[in-house]
């Protein structure tokens, strides 16, 4: 393959995700909307276009035209990069999950990957520990004392829970002995998922993964009744839309995330045992990362509709002390099992 | 050659173009009507008192140092998993041993009471003894009861 066809290769699967990335924000927010109207026997948006289909698009035009505010006394430098952070950091961690297998597209061998990078876990570990930024900037620079309450408390708590989070990937990564997505989907051939092999990580990261995103049972930075928006009350317009895509960004990584290290990714059992052709295989295969994911984002959704909001002492005692010493443990029932059966 | 990392400095390239762009778009659309109670900041629709910067608890730095101590465990933890199959049961050892001190740092702070969010009210010293000495207090219910008393009177 020439250098340009790469290129060109390189920004079409660019382009494609960013694409696929907001549509598939901007309809996760209209599925919260009618999911939690579903479970609470209301209506949801269901004017614009058939069944409200076409709301995501009225929303961000309404956004767009919104006048925007910004606080007298706030640092305005910080109060104006606190949304860009937080957005470019939601964005750029799409770059490394694998979304399925090696496919040949007209003659050319394109990974479904957009990087397959000997570290990408450590590159999403890094982005989404700087997303942190983006909400305590928001916080201490708007000058309001919600902001400043609500920043602090999502700083500690993404702290919190990111300890948990480093020592449940890290008996990922004692299975595939790897630190690429690819290979870690790759070792998780078959049954071999690591939701199966080592179930106390996959429930302590699933649940670190709702802290790191601030989904409900966890959502005190922005809890309504204590402290009106928390982090992005002092923010309107585009920049509040900004943090609210970011949100929902957030939670679709993390269900990527979860898919990736502790579900297969996009593997399905013995599918390649059938013989059913490698185009209908793989389009399985995609079809499937795809499914999962949409499975656990309605997961989030349901448990937010349904799990009411942790006291703030208990959000800290679960997370340093239960959390982390069952992440703990799970690395030393990782490493016996596999001194054991290797 | 285009690395995979040259890859991901392309699409971190476009993902800040894409926010840049997002974010101009609006400024050039919107209105901008700006009026004092409008650059105020909220606080319930009264106006705001005090700086808004105030005190917060001293829990939260506590623990961002707890987390500092194990955010770089879990740093020095990482490459241990990654390569400790190589050396058999020593690799083994080695990491359940690194696994074991971190525990017994864990035990020291929970036993400390550095996890815990909501700690005893510790009151000041001059408070006890107040509290001890309970004239103090009597003392001055007598003499509000005297100028109530007096103003009956």
């Amino acid at each position: 393959m020439s250098i340009l066809e790469i290129i060109i290769i390189t920004f079409v699967k660019i382009l494609f995700i960013i694409t696929a990335m907001l549509l598939t924000v901007s309809y996760s927010v209209y599925f919260e909307r009618r999911i939690s109207a579903w479970i609470q026997t209301r209506l949801g948006p269901n004017r614009v276009g058939w069944e409200g289909i076409l709301q995501p698009f009225a929303d961000v035009f309404k956004l767009l035209l919104k006048e925007d505010i910004v606080p007298e006394k706030s640092n305005k430098p910080l109060h104006t990069l606190a949304p860009f952070i937080a957005l470019f950091v939601a964005f750029s961690t799409y770059a490394v999950i694998p979304m399925g297998p090696e496919v040949t597209i007209f003659g050319y061998k394109v990974n479904l990957v957009v990087a397959d990078v000997n570290i990408g876990i450590l590159y999403v570990l890094a982005l989404t520990s700087l997303g942190v930024y983006g909400i305590t900037f928001a916080g201490w620079s708007s000058g309001s004392k919600y902001s400043l309450l609500g920043g602090v408390r999502a700083s500690a708590q993404m702290i919190s829970y990111e300890v948990s989070m480093g020592f449940s990937i890290a008996g990922v990564v004692m299975m595939a002995s790897s630190l690429s997505p690819v290979a870690i989907v790759n070792s998780q051939y078959g049954w071999m998922w690591n939701a199966i092999v080592q179930p106390i990580g996959f429930i302590t990261f699933v649940i670190s993964a709702f802290a790191e995103t601030n989904r409900l049972p966890f959502d005190l930075p922005e809890a309504e009744p204590e402290l009106v928006g928390g982090y992005h009350t002092e923010y309107s317009s585009m920049k509040f839309a900004s943090f609210f895509l970011a949100e929902y960004a957030n939670m679709i990584i993390a269900s990527a995330m979860i898919v990736t290290l502790y579900l297969g990714g996009w593997q399905v059992p013995y599918i390649d045992k059938l013989g059913l052709g490698e185009t209908l295989t793989t389009l399985i295969q995609v079809g499937a990362f795809f499914a999962k994911i949409g499975a656990l984002i309605f997961f989030f959704i349901w448990v937010r509709w349904s799990i009411p909001r942790f006291r703030y002492d208990q959000l800290m005692n679960i997370g340093w002390k239960v959390m982390f010493p069952l992440s703990l443990l799970n690395v030393v029932w990782v490493a016996v099992v596999l001194m054991i059966f290797n | 050659m285009l690395t995979e990392f040259g890859k991901i400095f392309v699409f971190i390239l476009l993902a800040v173009v894409f926010v840049l762009i997002a974010l101009f778009a609006a400024k050039l659309i919107r209105p901008s009507r700006p009026t004092k109670e409008k650059m105020l900041i909220y606080e319930c629709g009264e106006n705001p008192v005090g700086s808004p910067w105030i005190k917060f608890n001293i829990r939260f730095y506590v623990v961002a140092l707890i987390f500092l101590i194990f955010d770089v465990e879990v740093v020095l933890l990482f490459p241990w998993a990654l390569t400790y199959q190589d050396y058999g049961f020593y690799g083994f050892l080695v990491g359940l041993v690194f696994l074991l001190v971190l525990g017994l740092g864990m035990a020291y702070e929970w036993r400390k009471g550095d996890l815990d969010w909501e700690r005893g009210i510790i009151s000041p010293p001059i408070l006890n003894e107040i509290l001890k000495n309970k004239k103090a207090p009597l003392k001055i219910n007598d003499s509000e009861n005297q100028i109530t008393e007096e103003i009956k009177a």
